[in-house]
C-alpha cells in the first residue's frame, strides 16, 4: 500500500512537472526554440496569485483567472520584445537571450517581494482523501485532477479545432503553413499563451503543495520540466505528459526508499539513460535534416 | 493581366539567384517557367507568394503585392504547390484539405469545394482518414493539389508538379492540371520535365541562371533548337 502511495505522490508532482513541460514542448513545436524562462514565468503566475489573494483578498477562482491572463500576456510580451527580433537568427542567441530574460525576471521579483519566502494561501483545505488503504492529501488528487483536465482541453484543442490543427501545420512546416493563409506571428503568440497559462496553474499548485514560494521556485522547476519535456521528445504532447509523470514518479519512490538526496541525481540519472538508448525522446520522431 | 512581375531581384545573402527578370501571365493561361535544376525556378515561386524578400515589382490582379506578407497573399486568390509537395504529414487527409480553406468561412462552400476536390482525385477521398504522410509520392501531389485549390484561386503556381513520380503518375498530374486550368484556375508552372510543361502551356519562359532568356508561344519555344537541344534532348 505504501508503494502505491508513493505512486500516487509521485504522479501528483509529476503532474506538475507534466504542466510545465508542456509549454516548453509546445513553443519548441512551433517556435523552433527551447524558452528557458518558462520556469521563472511559472515563478511569475504563482506571485500574481499570491498577490491576488493575500494583497487583495480576491476570490479564487478569480485569482486563478488573473494570473493565467496575466502570465499568458508576459508570455506573449517575452517572445514579441525578445525573441522575436532573434527570429532567423542562430539558436545560441536565443538561448543566451532566454538565459537572459529568465535572469531578468528572476531578479525583478527579488527586488518587489525579496528573497525570502511568502507563504501561499491556503487555498485547498489541508486533510486525506482515503479509499481502501490508500490515502492520499487533497492537494496531491486535485493536482492530478486539474492536470488531466488541462491536457485533456489542451488535445482536444489541438486536434480537434481548426486553430489547434493549424497550430500543428506550423510545428510541421512553417513555410507551406503560411502558404494556406496561417498567421506565423499569430500563432506563435498563441502558442506563449497558452504554455504560459498553463505554467501559472503549476505555479498556483506548487504554491500549495509546498505552500511557500519565493523568487528561485522556477528555476529547478523549470529544470525538471525541461529534462521531462526532452524525455518525452521535445515538440510531443503527449511525450512531455509522460515524461512529467515518470519523472515524478522516479523521484517519489527515490525519496521514499533510497534518500532525498539521491532524488535529483536519479532524475538526471533516468534523462542521460533515456538519451542514450533514444536520443530522440520516447515520443520523439528521428528527425531528419532537409540539406 | 493577372500576373505581372517587373525586374524582379531576388538576393541570398551574396549570391544572386534571381537577376531582373520580368514576365507576365494572363488570365486563363498555363504558362511555363522551365529551366535546369539552380536556374532560379523555386525562388521565383517563393518571391511571388512572399515566402522570401525580394526587389522589384510583383502586381497580382491590379494590385501591388510584394510587400504583403505570404499569409495575406493567398487571401488575394494566389495559391501555391510548393515543390516537394510539403503536405502536413502528420495531419490526416481530410486535415489537410481544410487547412487549405484556412482563411476561408464559408461553410457551405467550403464543403461543396471539399467534394470537388475528392471528385477530381478520388483516392483521396478513399484516403481521407489516413495521415497525409502514408500517401505515396504521387498521392501527395494530388493532396497538395488539392489543398491549395480549397483557397479558391485565381492562379496557381505549380512547383515541379512531376517530380519523383512516374511517366503514369505524370500524365494523370498534367491531365488534371489542365482540367483545373478548363473550369477558370489560371496555372503558373514550374518544370525540369520542359516536355511535358511544353505540351500543355499557351505559353513558356526559359529561365536560365536567374535570367529569363527565351520567350514565346509554347509551341516556338519548343521548336527554338537551343531549348531542344538544351530541355528536350
Amino acid at each position: 500500500m505504501e508503494f502505491i502511495n508513493q505512486i500516487i505522490n509521485g504522479l501528483s508532482t509529476g503532474s506538475m512537472y507534466a504542466l510545465v513541460a508542456i509549454g516548453y514542448t509546445m513553443v519548441y513545436g512551433i517556435a523552433k526554440m527551447i524558452n528557458f524562462a518558462h520556469g521563472e514565468i511559472i515563478m511569475v503566475g504563482s506571485y500574481i496569485a499570491y498577490v491576488c489573494l493575500a494583497f487583495y483578498g480576491l476570490p479564487i477562482p478569480a485569482a486563478i483567472i488573473i494570473s493565467m491572463a496575466l502570465t499568458a500576456c508576459l508570455g506573449i510580451v517575452t517572445e514579441k520584445v525578445a525573441y522575436k527580433p532573434l527570429r532567423g537568427k542562430g539558436s545560441l542567441d536565443i538561448l543566451i537571450t532566454a538565459i537572459g530574460v529568465s535572469y531578468l525576471l528572476q531578479n525583478i521579483f527579488l527586488l518587489l517581494f525579496s528573497s525570502s519566502g511568502r507563504t501561499f494561501p491556503n487555498i485547498i483545505p489541508a486533510g486525506n482523501v482515503n479509499v481502501g488503504g490508500l490515502s492520499a492529501t487533497y492537494i496531491t488528487v486535485i493536482t492530478l485532477v486539474v492536470t488531466f483536465i488541462c491536457t485533456g482541453l489542451l488535445l482536444l484543442f489541438i486536434n480537434k479545432t481548426k486553430i489547434g490543427k493549424a497550430m500543428r501545420a506550423v510545428s510541421e512546416d512553417r513555410q507551406a503553413a503560411q502558404l494556406m493563409g496561417i498567421n506565423i506571428n499569430t500563432t506563435i503568440s498563441l502558442t506563449f499563451a497558452i504554455g504560459s497559462g498553463l505554467g501559472a496553474i503549476a505555479g498556483i499548485i506548487y504554491g500549495c503543495k509546498f505552500s511557500l514560494i519565493n523568487p528561485y521556485i522556477g528555476a529547478m522547476l523549470g529544470i525538471k520540466a525541461f529534462i521531462a519535456a526532452v524525455m518525452g521528445g521535445i515538440g510531443s504532447v503527449p511525450g512531455a505528459m509522460a515524461g512529467g509523470l515518470m519523472l515524478g514518479v522516479a523521484e517519489s519512490l527515490t525519496i521514499s526508499y533510497i534518500s532525498s538526496d539521491f532524488s535529483d541525481a536519479v532524475v538526471f540519472g533516468i534523462l542521460i539513460f533515456v538519451l542514450l538508448v533514444k536520443p530522440a525522446g520516447l515520443f520523439g520522431k528521428n528527425v531528419r535534416e532537409k540539406v | 493581366m493577372l500576373l505581372k512581375v517587373d525586374n524582379l531581384i531576388v538576393n541570398y545573402g551574396m549570391i544572386n539567384a534571381i537577376k531582373d527578370i520580368s514576365f507576365e501571365v494572363e488570365k486563363g493561361e498555363i504558362v511555363a517557367l522551365i529551366g535546369a535544376n539552380g536556374a532560379g525556378k523555386t525562388s521565383t515561386m517563393h518571391a511571388i507568394s512572399g515566402l522570401i524578400p525580394s526587389k522589384g515589382t510583383i502586381t497580382f490582379n491590379n494590385k501591388e503585392i510584394s510587400k504583403i506578407p505570404a499569409h495575406k497573399i493567398v487571401a488575394e486568390g494566389l495559391a501555391q504547390v510548393p515543390e516537394g509537395r510539403r503536405i502536413f504529414a502528420s495531419l490526416t487527409v481530410a486535415d489537410n484539405i481544410l487547412m487549405g480553406a484556412y482563411l476561408r468561412k464559408d461553410k457551405e462552400e467550403i464543403k461543396k469545394d471539399r467534394q470537388h476536390v475528392y471528385d477530381l482525385f478520388p483516392r483521396l477521398y478513399e484516403r481521407r482518414h489516413q495521415l497525409a504522410g502514408t500517401l505515396s509520392g504521387g498521392e501527395q501531389q494530388m493532396l497538395a493539389m488539392g489543398r491549395a485549390l480549397m483557397s479558391k484561386p485565381k492562379l496557381l503556381l505549380m512547383d515541379e508538379p512531376s517530380m519523383g513520380l512516374s511517366p503514369i503518375l505524370v500524365n494523370e498530374i498534367f491531365d488534371i492540371i489542365r482540367e483545373v486550368n478548363k473550369e477558370g484556375v489560371t496555372i503558373l508552372l514550374v518544370e525540369q520535365n520542359a516536355n511535358k510543361a511544353l505540351q500543355i502551356a499557351d505559353r513558356a519562359y526559359v529561365l536560365e541562371t536567374g535570367k529569363i532568356t527565351i520567350q514565346g508561344k509554347a509551341s516556338e519555344v519548343a521548336a527554338n533548337p537551343l531549348v531542344k537541344e538544351a530541355y528536350l534532348g
